[in-house]
């Protein structure tokens, strides 16, 4: 009788690990996107588009190449603006693995990067902001140059790094 | 290289009309191949203005339609911008304007390009709603800083999404594609405005990869560099035949990181360059990039292993698209 119950505890124990498994501790789909006013100063200024890698040519057409061969699995995108007028692009990478990741930053890098303390690495130029956070490979374009630009660039890439 | 005015000299005499079922065969590219070679030169006009974009990088709009009349002036050979344009394009054909947004808002064909060339268009005589701005899609207008518009009496402008493609392909060599339908049933003839940009892929985005934002699947024709790829789009009756003339904005460019906007790599030529010989069109452009990415310290295309091989297949005997040879070219500087 008591080895019975032994076993129905052992079962009741492998159940609840195994639920646990399928719902709980299942990964959720991370959105890296920052709504509007998350960032100060930032306004999400449209929907996220998703582009599997087979269909990343239509996003970016020729840059897929490279992409594609550094493992990208799918890129997310969205417009955003700073203070109505800064205009903006975040492009989120997930890639296969941080080797990925890794060499499109690095092929990214020129003389005229600066190294910024964003993820697990990152560049800044005037007008966009790079870097990685294990798989993720995140890039950030502004269209225009102004004196908050470089800062702003920085701020909303750190408010994407919270969110992966 | 000539003057400006010993061009319009030589020039003057010489019938442009372009588009015209009737008269597509004895003029332009056509012509060039039957002549001798002293007068059989490809005709690619560079037009800059270094005053095209202010100190804070902001294009001068105004600026933009005194270069397009500089530009296509010299040409044509016509001082006045109506009666050069009036040697340009016929009369009571639906023209087109296959511009280039693939690159997002940064890098893409400018609207202030489009709309001075709209209005050349109508004071020529073609009517507004015998123009059709298009690319792609939406986004890819929007990125040019245009709306889609359907009113039929009005200037068009709309996208492959909306019209769709052909069920039916057509093919030349490696090419086989579903062509846009603006190309093949909307249009009679169009007029090429792509943006200067280094590509991942072809090394050089230009005139003649622009036509890829005219068939359904291009991603079927990248590889091996677009070679042969971009060559045999434009050999398709359809590409070859309609589309007949560029004016390919290089106002703003990225000699590298390209086809999509990368602000580290971005350049301003302040240019237009123009012509009928796609091929030579292309190759004119192709060395402007090569000339900014040596000035940069950035390796040239070939040594990072994309050089535009498909320009030269494009001039060879199975193609016969145009020259890339400079010796049959006659390149004017404006």
């Amino acid at each position: 009788m008591v080895r019975l119950k032994y076993w129905m505890l052992a079962a009741m124990v492998i159940a609840v690990v195994v639920a646990a498994a399928a719902t709980g501790c299942k990964k959720h789909a991370v959105d890296p996107f920052p709504a509007s006013g998350a960032v100060t100063g930032w306004e999400k200024t449209s929907d996220t588009r998703t582009f599997e890698a087979k269909n990343l040519w239509q996003y970016i057409d020729g840059d897929a190449d490279q992409y594609i061969a550094a493992g990208v699995v799918s890129t997310s995108t969205s417009d955003y603006k700073y203070r109505g007028q800064l205009e903006a692009t975040v492009d989120v990478y997930t890639m296969g693995d941080a080797a990925g990741a890794r060499k499109i930053l690095e092929a990214a890098q020129t003389k005229d990067a600066k190294a910024v303390q964003v993820g697990d690495a990152g560049v800044a130029f005037a007008q966009s902001v790079i870097f990685r956070k294990g798989a993720t490979l995140v890039r950030i374009v502004a269209y225009e140059s102004t004196p908050d630009t470089p800062q702003a660039l920085l701020a909303l890439a750190q408010g994407v790094e919270g969110k992966l | 290289m000539k003057s400006r005015r010993e061009f319009i000299k030589t020039t003057a005499a010489g019938a442009l009309i372009l588009g015209s079922s009737a008269t597509a065969g004895k003029l332009g590219l056509a012509a060039m191949l039957d002549k001798p070679a002293d007068a059989a030169k490809s005709k690619v006009v560079v037009a800059r203005d270094a005053a095209l974009h202010d100190a804070s990088g902001q294009l001068d709009e105004k600026r933009v339609q005194d270069l397009l009349d500089r530009a296509i002036a010299a040409y044509t050979g016509r001082e006045k911008p109506v009666e050069a344009w009036k040697r340009i394009v016929p009369v009571g054909k639906v023209i087109g304007l296959k511009v280039n947004g693939l690159g997002g808002k940064g890098i893409s064909t400018h609207a202030a390009l489009v709309m001075a060339i709209c209005e050349r268009l109508q004071q020529a005589g073609v009517k507004a709603g015998e123009i059709i701005v298009w690319d792609r899609g939406a986004r890819d207008l929007s990125a040019c800083g245009m709306t889609v518009a359907t009113d039929p009496s009005r200037i068009r402008c709309y996208g492959n999404d909306v019209a769709g493609y052909e069920d039916q392909p057509v093919a030349f060599g490696t090419a086989k594609v579903n062509l846009a339908k603006i190309l093949t049933r909307d249009c009679e003839m169009v007029i090429n405005l792509p943006i200067l940009k280094d590509h991942g892929g072809a090394g050089v985005t230009f005139s003649m990869k622009n036509m890829y934002g005219v068939v359904q699947r291009p991603y079927e024709l990248h590889g091996n560099n677009c070679n042969p790829g971009v060559a045999d789009l434009n050999c398709i009756p359809t590409v070859r035949d309609k589309v007949r003339f560029t004016i390919g904005d290089a106002m703003t460019s990225v000699y590298n990181g390209g086809p999509g906007f990368h602000p580290e790599y971005l350049w301003q030529p302040n240019a237009l360059i123009v012509g009928e010989d796609r091929v030579a069109v292309d190759h004119t452009a192709w060395q402007m990039i090569e000339r900014k990415r040596a000035e940069a310290g950035v390796p040239t295309l070939e040594a990072a292993n994309r050089l535009p091989r498909y320009i030269a297949t494009a001039a060879d005997g199975e193609h016969r698209l145009g020259t890339n040879d400079p010796q049959r070219m006659h390149l004017m500087e404006v």
